[in-house]
């Protein structure tokens, strides 16, 4: 059989080489090559964060982002050698090495609930990330320290940062909102307290639109809360927004005065004021002080109480203390007020300007205040609130008080006080009841005693003669009194209008009256012809 | 002993493709009288072919394990799945059959058939003649168990084409799958080009 099998075609003769197939192991080699190379350089410089712990972080899962673009990966976290730190280290991206720089900073984006808001919630599902916020150093950095709380301004925020010096926090914290016109224009950055303890220095940033009305003459306040004040004018509530009651906040407003001045610099200075009246307040920039020495209690009067001149303030309270006199062996009371010149304006016009302005004034001033001193000017305390009790230092013009000049030799000047309001009618009062005192009241009252006793014998004889009236001379004067009624009808009878007597006396007055006419006619007849008594009357002529 | 007759023992080609039975002729290049097709003694470069194809396997399989090959991104962030922490969270959740399987067909299988490749085909280049029915029979499991070390990417394509809940979940196939894929079907591919007479020729040369 396989003899019949036919033979093979010869074919032309090819080739020998090496088989197509093995460009593929090349293939395969040059694209891994390609890959890795292409990895190796997307990869960008690694770098060591420290945090205080890696709480939410993980391993190959948490992301570095910077404005929510990822630009590395968590590769490794482990404990520091000293073991009070997390380090976290991370491979960033290639075209993240530029940001990279000393003052970037780092911190863990959880979910957050501060103040008034709530930030990180989507790190709730996806988790944890560590955030970036870019420097602007030039200096290139590989290892950093993380923040514990993110940031409240990044670098790229428009703005600028100024210094509160305060004597305490208040209920401010990183993050409360620095108002503008109740706009929120800013915020609370950092706090510190400062070396020695004694006051606090705030850090705020105050947002791009609004940093230009910051101006050397700016004030803050505390806008903190609730602020509620009872003082001698009665009691104030203030409140700057809703948010700044549950977190506190400062408010800023500019002097009037100084409204179009140039904004102030970056990192300017300035004094917060514990609330907004005291804050805008404080535009006297001259300061008067003097001592004042009341008789009465100090009771009712704070510092910081007003000062007023028949109603106007000018002036506070700025110290209260007691002194004790060593030569004299007594206690004083020195009250130190602070007057500020500038608010009694000059009545000289041409000049224009208040009071004890420039220096060269002071005797001027001296001499006015002297004056004022000689035509009855004293310091009196007086009740602002009967409700508060709250007292207030007023000065004013009295008459009748002995002469006293201002003692000018102590420091601060001594300004004469006069007793006044409550306190005179308290002295009065004090001298009404020594005088009572005085009245020697045992006695009087064993006088008394005596002298009742008596009374009571008097009333039981005067008694005793009452009965005796009642019993004998009561039923006498009753007959009496029935004879004397029908005495008296007796007489009603002869003088009624219908009686006999009345109609005769009528008769009679008519004859009497006639009577009287012929008299008269008689009387007349002979007036005119007197002979007629002689004669007799002459016959008539007809 | 029973003594085995080849072809070539006797002179005579197979062409490959329609099967006729030639009588060889010299010169070695030649054509089927029939079809027409090139008739060879032995697949031309057949360790050649099938040398560059492991070698290409093997290069992948590198890669093919250490890359990702699922990217999995929902909801609560990103990740990206080798086939070793697959089987790792599937031990993990409990289903160790599961895992096991996988493990088997998509780490152990392509390797296996890599060093069995491997192996065979170092055996023909140094013309051992011992245990061919073996190696044989080896060759035979390594060709067919390959069409099953597909299920992973099979599993995987399935999956990509499901989960496309935007925002929600995407899945995305990562470069593993794809050398994964490639070390399945280079293998497979070398295992076709390999000559399986070859394991036999050194023992019928005696």
């Amino acid at each position: 059989m396989p003899d019949d099998l036919p033979h093979a075609v010869p074919d032309p003769p090819r080739r020998e080489r090496l088989p197509f197939v093995w460009i593929l192991p090349a293939l395969v080699v040059v694209v891994a090559a390609f890959v890795v190379v292409e990895q190796k350089l997307a990869e960008g410089p690694r770098i060591d964060i420290a945090f205080l712990s890696a709480d939410g972080l993980e391993v190959n899962k948490t992301k570095i982002r910077y404005k929510d673009v990822d630009i590395g990966d968590v590769t490794d976290i482990h404990v520091a050698e000293d073991r009070k730190k997390v380090v976290v280290t991370a491979r960033m991206h290639s075209d993240a090495s530029e940001y990279l720089v000393a003052d970037t900073r780092f911190w863990v984006v959880r979910p957050r609930l501060a103040g008034g808001s709530v930030s990180g919630l989507g790190t709730l599902v996806s988790g944890a990330y560590i955030s970036v916020d870019v420097g602007r150093s030039h200096v290139k950095q590989r290892a950093f320290q993380g923040l514990e709380v993110p940031p409240i301004v990044t670098a790229d925020l428009p703005g600028r940062e100024f210094v509160l010096h305060a004597d305490d926090i208040g209920s401010l914290s990183v993050g409360s909102t620095v108002f503008y016109r109740h706009i929120a224009a800013g915020q609370v950055v950092a706090y510190s307290l400062d070396p020695g303890g004694a006051s606090v220095t705030i850090k705020i940033f105050i947002d791009r639109p609004y940093d230009t009305f910051v101006v050397p003459a700016s004030r803050f306040w505390q806008a903190s809360g609730i602020d509620m004040s009872i003082d001698s004018e009665g009691i104030k509530l203030q409140t700057e927004s809703l948010t700044s009651i549950l977190e506190g906040g400062i408010a800023f407003q500019t002097l009037p005065s100084a409204a179009r001045a140039k904004a102030a610099p970056a990192g300017t200075a300035f004094t917060l004021y514990t609330d907004r009246e005291r804050a805008m307040r404080q535009a006297d920039t001259e300061v008067r002080t003097f001592v004042l020495y009341f008789k009465g209690s100090l009771r009712g009067l704070s510092v910081g109480a007003p000062v007023d001149l028949r109603g106007i303030p000018i002036g506070e309270v700025k110290s209260l203390s007691v002194d004790y006199e060593r030569d004299a062996g007594t206690l004083r009371f020195p009250v130190e007020v602070d007057i500020f010149p500038q608010r009694i304006r000059g009545r000289d016009r041409h000049h224009d300007h208040p009071l004890g302005m420039d220096e060269t004034s002071d005797v001027a001033s001296r001499a006015l205040v002297d004056s004022l001193v000689a035509h009855g000017m004293r310091a009196e305390l007086k009740t602002g609130s009967l409700l508060t009790g709250q007292k207030y230092v007023a000065l004013d013009f009295h008459t009748e008080v002995p002469p006293e000049r201002v003692g000018w030799d102590s420091n601060p000047a001594v300004f004469p006080t006069a007793t006044g309001g409550l306190d005179e009618i308290q002295d009065s009062l004090g001298s009404i009841a020594k005088k009572l005192d005085r009245v020697p009241f045992d006695q009087m009252s064993a006088r008394l005693l005596t002298t009742m006793s008596r009374l009571d014998d008097t009333l039981k004889t005067a008694d005793k003669l009452v009965r005796q009236i009642d019993g004998t001379i009561a039923p006498q004067i009753s007959a009496t009194l029935t004879e004397a009624q029908s005495a008296m009808k007796n007489a009603a009878a002869v003088l009624g209008q219908d009686a006999p007597l009345q109609s005769d006396l009528g008769e009679t007055l008519l004859e009497l009256s006639r009577a009287a006419r012929s008299v008269s006619a008689l009387v007349d007849y002979l007036e005119r012809h007197p002979e007629s008594l002689i004669r007799g009357k002459p016959e008539d002529p007809k | 002993m029973t003594t085995f007759v080849t072809g070539r023992d006797l002179g005579l080609r197979v062409c490959t493709h329609c099967r006729a039975t030639v009588r060889a002729i010299r010169p070695a290049p030649a054509r089927c009288p029939r079809c027409g097709a090139s008739i060879h003694e032995r697949k031309p470069h057949s360790i050649a072919t099938t040398a560059a194809l492991i070698a290409s396997a093997a290069l992948l399989y590198v890669p093919a394990n250490l890359v990702p090959v699922m990217r999995m991104h929902t909801f609560f962030g990103e990740e990206d799945d080798t086939i070793m922490s697959g089987v790792l969270s599937l031990i993990q959740q409990g289903s160790w059959p599961l895992a096991l399987l996988v493990f088997v067909a998509s780490i152990v299988v392509p390797l296996l058939k890599l060093i069995v490749m491997t192996w065979l085909l170092l055996s023909v280049v140094r013309k051992s003649r011992g245990s061919a029915l073996q190696r044989s029979k080896l060759f035979r499991l390594v060709e067919f168990i390959g069409r099953w070390s597909m299920l992973d990417v099979y599993a995987i394509s399935l999956i990509v084409a499901l989960v496309q809940i935007r925002s929600l979940a995407t899945i995305r196939v990562g470069l593993g799958a794809l050398a994964f894929g490639s070390v399945v079907v280079l293998t497979m591919l070398a295992a076709q080009s390999f000559d399986e007479r070859l394991l036999w020729d050194a023992k019928a040369n005696d």
